[in-house]
């Protein structure tokens, strides 16, 4: 045993092991030693970039309108507010799949690929993008085929449901892909981005907040906490803050 | 091949609540200490600000402050006749990844055992006899007693700053407090959290019909404190963003806010990240560690020879590591014989969730921990006689937020979208609020932990494979808890009201807690334990795995992380006062 008491410095250790990193380069987090002090650096926080407006980044110009059609039932427009279309949550879905998310990036995606029990979790080794990719052609075969050569855009709103309601349940059966599973993840995602803070790209004007009394990003309720039964009464604030606190030219 | 460094006294794999204790706790004595931290170096103002931090989408559903599956996950089966797959992307739990670990994301739920609980199994025979037991039920007592611990427990608190209010100063009762708790030393630190519309309403029906509700033990401090480190915490704002979330405020206790910024200033302390620890090195006779294998990011791979090795990881790993390490003898369903993988517990939670008319709840203005609970129907609280089962838990009003993405109500028999969910959305939300069972889950003979034979990890280790399901015992008494829950809810006079009692089989994809227990569980014996009374090795005498929940040797119906601190002050001063005098078992 040498549990030494002297406090030895531990320098030499660490320009040592400072000296062996130095090279690594590539991936973003890189093995560090600390000593001394909170390592705090400026300029290494890693906040949200924003979505912004412009072309579609991983839909097809007929997958977007497909999403777009089918997102604005999911979350149709009615006089409590703007549904799914107008709140961007087609662009939410479209900016996801094209980044980490889509790519199922950190994700366990080692084989084997084995069926298992629905305790057990999704097993297959198709990406978020791909279920995308494959779902959306597979609906877009079965509308050509049930639908007289049409697309699900071209659907009058009642036979829209009626569709999204056979995939819910299933009893629309697609080509290679499990027609419920598609729905469950194309719903998850649209009211993903409806709820979500208006950054990435969906929640509108913070639509669907103002349509519950979420009031979002205000991160201090003191002076609320204790004042029961009343409305909060300011309104939501997003991480971006508001339009109107910007400066207007 | 690997590049060795210079020696260190102590060696901790992992930088969480229970290596950043035992860090500043060693470190402080003089000891060269450095700790191995698989994720990045985390801090508040660059990895969770104001500015960003209460983003919903990032932290609580895509998950950026958790292990990712691609570092490290398990293979999970309901039972040996399934083949187990691996966990390809965490939900039903949520084990942490970084400096800090799980103490970043949790809620801040800061409770002690039961003193029967230390007792389980000798106070269950004791009371209700041997046959109340189910015969496949490995509960045992604990090797150390409630108080023993008590001065350890108030160690953590005052660490933390736990706001709350006592119901038992040294034997004597307290109004307002919990009447079941152990005695404590001393009132809480600070004072218990305001609490909100659906708490209160809670609080009335629970006081009723005969219970006795109490502000529930937080670690989001009501006030500003400075803990015994020096190190000053900020006031909890309410701002709904705790759980999955680390803190912006310096509200909520975490190895950040209450420990680091005082361990890095020990020169004879360094932490290294991005580093994962895959193997602890024995001697020849296998008796004794020296030291530890690692890789960084660049995959070169370093060994660390140290004279103490502290798991201190989250408890699956620190059972992966053993059995990869060859520490201990691994457990055998079978024969029931061999102790490393045995006893892994769980939490049996339920919910009843109420629709109240004309209320305004303001559900978002909320900490992970503020609620108003009762304890009438946990631990041994309650007479079991005739019930059919063992066991209890918490319940009442503990919603840490309304965050919309996670949370949005609606009446039962609503669509799940369309016109009809949105207006259902909309006109539920203020009004909802759910109440929570949190009860205990008990070991059993086919619940355990061993090496899956056949997927591995990004280093070709073989994945831990947990195999696990729930127990009759635990379902019944679920169901009974559940129905005590709906009574106090009928009591606040709901428009709706669904009980919703935990069903079999355990499924891995609905979040429940992250309290997953045992595996190197201490004991009195070496033949059903891992580890002594002081979290030594049995076998190897300087690997302690000090205060993980896997040393749990059952779950009890609390969260864990008071006693996980608890055991991490005591095993540090074990291992001070002790082993350093006479590295040797101390037992």
């Amino acid at each position: 045993m040498s549990c030494t008491t002297s406090l030895q410095p531990t320098r030499r250790l660490l320009l040592c092991s400072a000296a062996a990193f130095f090279f690594v380069g590539t991936t973003l987090a890189r093995a560090r030693t600390l000593a001394g002090s909170l390592p705090w650096e400026a300029g290494t926080a890693t906040p949200p970039v924003a979505v912004r407006p412009g072309p579609w980044m991983f839909f097809t110009a007929d997958e977007a309108a497909v999403v777009e059609a089918a997102v604005d039932r999911l979350i149709p427009p009615d006089n409590r507010g703007p549904g799914g279309k107008d709140t961007g949550c087609a662009v939410f879905i479209d900016r996801q799949l094209a980044g980490p998310y889509g790519r199922a990036e950190g994700l366990y995606t080692r084989p084997p690929f084995m069926p298992g029990a629905a305790t057990q979790g999704y097993q297959l080794p198709d990406s978020p993008a791909a279920r995308y990719r494959t779902g959306l052609r597979a609906l877009a075969e079965y509308i050509k085929g049930n639908f007289a050569g049409k697309s699900f855009r071209d659907l009058a709103p009642g036979d829209q449901d009626t569709v999204l309601k056979g995939l819910e349940s299933g009893s629309i059966v697609l080509k290679d892909v499990k027609s419920a599973e598609f729905f469950a993840l194309l719903l998850a995602n649209t009211q993903e981005g409806f709820f979500a803070d208006p950054i990435y790209g969906g929640n509108r004007d913070m639509a669907s907040w103002r349509l519950i009394g979420f009031p979002g990003a205000r991160y201090d309720y003191r002076d609320w906490v204790d004042r029961h039964n009343e409305p909060y009464p300011l309104p939501p604030v997003s991480i971006m803050g508001r339009s109107d606190w910007t400066v207007k030219d | 091949m690997a590049r060795k460094l210079p020696a260190k006294d102590v060696v901790i794999i992992g930088l969480g609540w229970t290596g950043a204790i035992l860090a500043y706790e060693l470190a402080k004595t003089g000891l060269n200490v450095v700790a191995i931290e698989r994720g990045p170096w985390r801090d508040t103002a660059t990895d969770f600000p104001p500015a960003y931090a209460q983003d919903e989408l990032r932290y609580a559903v895509r998950l950026d402050l958790f292990l990712r599956p691609e570092q490290q996950t398990l293979t999970f089966r309901n039972n040996a006749s399934q083949t187990a797959l691996p966990i390809r992307s965490f939900s039903g739990f949520l084990p942490g990844n970084g400096v800090g670990g799980a103490g970043i994301h949790w809620n801040g739920q800061t409770w002690r055992f039961l003193p029967t609980d230390f007792q389980l199994r000798s106070h269950l025979e004791g009371r209700y006899g041997k046959a109340a037991l189910p015969a496949d039920m490995t509960i045992q007592d604990w090797p150390v007693t409630y108080d023993e611990l008590e001065p350890y427990y108030d160690r953590f608190e005052k660490l933390c700053g736990t706001s709350g209010k006592a119901g038992n100063i040294r034997g004597q009762k307290q109004a307002g407090g919990n009447p079941f708790e152990g005695w404590r030393s001393s009132e809480y630190p600070t004072p218990p959290l305001k609490q909100g519309l659906g708490a209160t309403l809670f609080a009335e029906a629970a006081r009723k019909t005969g219970h006795s509700p109490f502000p529930q033990p937080a670690s989001n401090l009501s006030e500003a404190y400075v803990n015994p480190l020096g190190v000053k915490l900020g006031q909890c704002t309410y701002c709904g963003f705790c759980e999955r979330f680390g803190c912006g405020n310096y509200a909520k206790a975490s190895p950040q806010t209450c420990v680091l910024p005082a361990l890095l200033r020990f020169p004879n302390f360094s932490a290294q990240t991005e580093s994962e620890v895959t193997k602890i090195n024995l001697d020849s006779t296998g008796k004794r560690a020296t030291g530890v294998t690692y890789v960084d990011t660049s995959g070169q791979e370093w060994e660390q020879p140290a004279d103490i090795v502290l798991m201190c990881a989250f408890s699956f790993f620190n059972v992966q590591l053993m059995l990869l390490s060859g520490i201990g003898k691994p457990y055998d369903p079978q024969t029931g014989q061999g102790v490393v993988g045995r006893n892994y517990a769980y939490q049996t939670t339920s919910s009843v969730s109420v629709i109240l008319k004309d209320k305004i709840l303001n559900p978002f203005i909320a900490t992970g921990a503020h609620g108003m609970i009762i304890d009438d129907y946990n631990g041994d609280n309650f007479d079991h006689t005739g019930l059919g089962f063992v066991g209890g838990g918490y319940m009442g009003f503990g919603q840490t937020g309304a965050r919309p993405i996670q949370t949005r109500p609606v009446p039962k028999g609503t669509p799940k979208w369309g016109a009809e969910w949105k207006k259902a959305t909309a006109e539920t939300y203020q009004r909802a609020c759910s109440l929570a069972t949190h009860a205990s889950s008990y070991s059993y003979k086919d619940c355990y932990l061993d090496l899956d034979p056949t997927y591995k990890d990004r280093f070709g280790r073989p994945l831990l494979r947990m195999t696990f399901d729930f127990h009759d015992n635990e379902l019944k008494m679920s169901a009974y808890l559940t129905d005590r829950l709906a009574e106090i809810a009928k009591a606040m006079d709901p428009v709706e009201l669904v009980a919703s009692p935990r069903k079999g089989p355990y499924d891995s994809t609905i979040y429940q807690t992250t309290h997953n227990t045992g595996g190197t569980v201490m004991g009195a014996d070496p033949a059903t334990s891992v580890l002594n009374r002081y979290c030594q090795s049995w076998d190897v005498h300087n690997v302690f795995v000090p205060g993980g929940a896997s040393v749990f040797p059952q779950n009890h119906g609390y969260n864990p992380t008071d006693t996980v601190g608890a055991l991490a002050y005591w095993a540090a001063d074990a291992i001070r006062n002790r082993y350093l005098k006479n590295p040797g078992p101390l037992v």
